[in-house]
């Protein structure tokens, strides 16, 4: 048995909703549709100042594109499912988690604090136990960015708890 | 002989020298490192590049091109994990190669066929790119267009991956570049009364995202990988029968990654596998394929080292990129105020000469290092992870935001890494998003001013000869997956 009909059989048992085919290309059309409704809220513009096309022409015949093509690739999975992949580890969803927690850091605190929050996240979580190592990466390297990217660069970074200490 | 002297300059500068040195060196670093590599370390450096002048900044960026793609190679002999994807190919025979004791001949065929690879190009580029800016002062709008429709459907026919996957990418890659104003009538599109979006979306953000944060977050799925390190002693230089046995292949495969580099589609990676194939087709012991042939190693890594002076070769000449690291020199260019095309080889052949011969001197300095380095860059490798990524994320952040000094760019670009992650556990490539990125105004641009030369009619298309040249290209490239597919593929 190939790998395409051990695939095929694999996938047999599931709901087609379920299949990873079918959610990715669902995503793609469901996400350019919404982008293809956006694009009629574009102003359109009078004859005499259009150049050419109107300014919504151009992106919706691409999310048309999009959309065409995405249905051709549905279609052909059927055919020929796609390689199952292996369920995400732990590690991937805090990785993700902690972008989010520096993204609220970041706003609500200090963009330096947010940097050193997550480097210290995702350093132990991927295994890092070691407190030097840690306060390595999760001080001492963000430090030195910040301090070559002010100096070096004459980059003001945003205002924060720890970065307004260090301007004023 | 003025231009020779002009590619010369770059060796009597000690501010270039010194450049080329550091480029050299960081672009090793990051081609040895597995899931970095010449595009990321490109666009988390060009932030520095402000305080350069032009010529050194792109010195720089070329620098870390060229060495980063052989950079690529030291890992994939000895952990057998491509350091770039261009050297993926080389990991077929350099790690069966290494695994019978021979790293340091392993690396040393890697180190001289990458080298000529490289010089081939810059002489390729040298030749072909004033020939082709000649060219270019032929092209009006519509023939700009026809040419940017042609390199995207270039992306179906020979990047990597699936055509149509890499179709939609492209597209998806054009439409981030429609967010913002509208040039030609400031009209907001896809901006939701976000204020910093109506001026688009930085190319820097999108880059870093898809390939550094999405790297990142691929890291985090691969933790439990373990890698075997093979001991090297030191490089070997290869011996007069190896030399006898892979000089064809060496030739052959640094014309085919010139070629396939001046094409505007994933570069490197794409020229590695034809090389590594073809050397395969015409050695006389194919079947020590796979198992360290010395051949092998050699058709990889000219290829794909021969394909960086390939694609410059448009991007310098027409503005088009011809690989991702490329995509980024051209950013570089266009922030530097330098404006790629057929007028920079008339009104500043001193500084596209300066490239030239940096390029070459590049090629050069990477072998020496190489030579007598590599086993000081394979140790980088044992820099662990979960130490190295903290960094390269704090580094990614700042780099993102010195740019703009906008904290919603950094938003951008953690949203890209997310984006780039899923597309490429889905089979979906990134470079095709960096090239619709890049080319999305040019197509739009182009398109609208030619319909507007046209009075609207699109049929007038077919009457310019050129345009209409590109455009049975494209068709043929977007043809060509289905013929590729009825046909027999050269197993690799």
């Amino acid at each position: 048995m190939n790998n395409v009909q051990k695939q095929k059989r694999a996938n047999k048992s599931l709901p087609f909703f379920f299949k990873e085919e079918f959610k990715v290309s669902f995503i793609i059309i469901f996400v350019s549709i919404i982008l293809l409704i956006t694009t009629f809220t574009f102003d359109i513009v009078p004859p005499i100042l259009n150049r050419g096309i109107q300014p919504a022409t151009f992106p919706k015949a691409l999310l048309v594109l999009i959309i065409s093509l995405t249905v051709i690739i549905y279609y052909l999975s059927i055919k020929k499912p796609w390689k199952k992949e292996k369920k995400l580890p732990k590690e991937f969803y805090i990785t993700l988690l902690s972008f989010i927690l520096f993204i609220l850091i970041s706003k609500i605190l200090d963009f330096f604090l947010a940097i050193s929050c997550l480097s210290i996240i995702v350093s132990h979580y991927w295994g890092e136990k070691r407190i030097f190592y840690l306060l390595l990466i999760s001080l001492f390297f963000p430090l030195i960015v910040f301090i070559f990217f002010e100096t070096i660069l004459g980059l003001r970074f945003p205002p924060g708890i720890i970065t307004n200490i260090y301007y004023n | 002989m003025e231009n020779l002297s002009l590619m010369m300059a770059p060796l009597f500068s000690s501010k270039l020298l010194l450049v080329l040195f550091f480029g050299t060196l960081f672009g090793l670093i990051l081609g040895v490192l597995p899931g970095l590599g010449p595009t990321t370390g490109g666009a988390l450096i060009l932030p520095f590049t402000m305080t350069l002048d032009p010529l050194s900044a792109i010195v720089l960026l070329t620098a870390i091109y060229c060495a980063g793609t052989y950079g690529g190679a030291i890992t994939a002999i000895l952990i057998n994990t491509p350091g770039t994807p261009a050297a993926a190919a080389t990991c077929l025979d350099g790690y069966p190669l290494a695994q019978k004791g021979e790293a340091g001949r392993a690396l040393g065929m890697a180190t001289v066929s990458s080298t000529v690879g490289g010089i081939f190009s810059v002489i390729v580029l040298v030749f072909f790119a004033p020939m082709l800016a000649k060219l270019a002062y032929e092209f009006g709008q519509p023939e700009y267009f026809a040419l940017a429709i042609f390199g995207l459907t270039m992306l179906a026919s020979i990047g990597d991956g699936s055509p149509i996957k890499n179709l939609i990418a492209g597209a998806f890659g054009i439409l981030i570049s429609t967010i913002g104003k509208d040039f030609m009538t400031s009209i907001d599109r896809f901006t939701y009364g976000i204020n910093e979006l109506s001026v688009g979306i930085g190319f820097i953000p999108v880059v870093v995202g898809l390939f550094a944060i999405s790297e990142m977050l691929t890291q985090s799925t691969l933790l439990d990988k373990v890698f075997k390190r093979v001991a090297l002693k030191a490089v070997r230089l290869p011996s007069l029968k190896d030399y006898k046995l892979t000089w064809k292949t060496i030739l052959r495969s640094s014309g085919i990654g010139s070629f396939i580099g001046v094409l505007p589609a994933e570069g490197g990676t794409v020229a590695s596998l034809i090389g590594y194939s073809e050397a395969k087709r015409w050695s006389k012991k194919p079947e020590e394929f796979g198992k360290g042939s010395i051949e092998g190693i050699a058709g990889a890594e000219a290829a794909n080292n021969a394909a960086t002076g390939g694609a410059m070769v448009p991007t310098l000449a027409l503005g088009i990129p011809g690989s991702a690291t490329t995509a980024v020199i051209l950013t570089g260019l266009i922030i530097h105020g330098v404006r790629p095309g057929p007028d920079l080889f008339k009104e500043q052949p001193e500084f596209l000469y300066g490239i030239f011969g940096s390029m070459l001197i590049a090629n050069i300095l990477f072998f020496i290092f190489g030579f007598f380095g590599a086993k000081i860059f394979a140790r980088i490798t044992l820099v662990p992870n979960k130490i190295l990524w903290p960094m390269i994320f704090a580094i990614s952040v700042c780099g993102t935001y010195s740019l703009s000094q906008s904290i919603i760019d950094v938003w951008i670009m953690l949203f890209f890494g997310v984006i780039g992650f899923f597309m490429r556990r889905y089979g979906f490539s990134v470079v095709p998003v960096i090239i619709g990125l890049i080319l999305g105004e040019l197509v739009e641009g182009t398109l609208r001013q030619s319909l507007v030369i046209f009075e609207g009619n699109w049929l007038m298309f077919l009457t310019r000869p050129i345009a209409l040249t590109f455009f049975v290209l494209s068709v043929i490239a977007l043809l060509f997956p289905l013929f590729k597919k009825k046909q027999n593929k050269i197993k690799i």
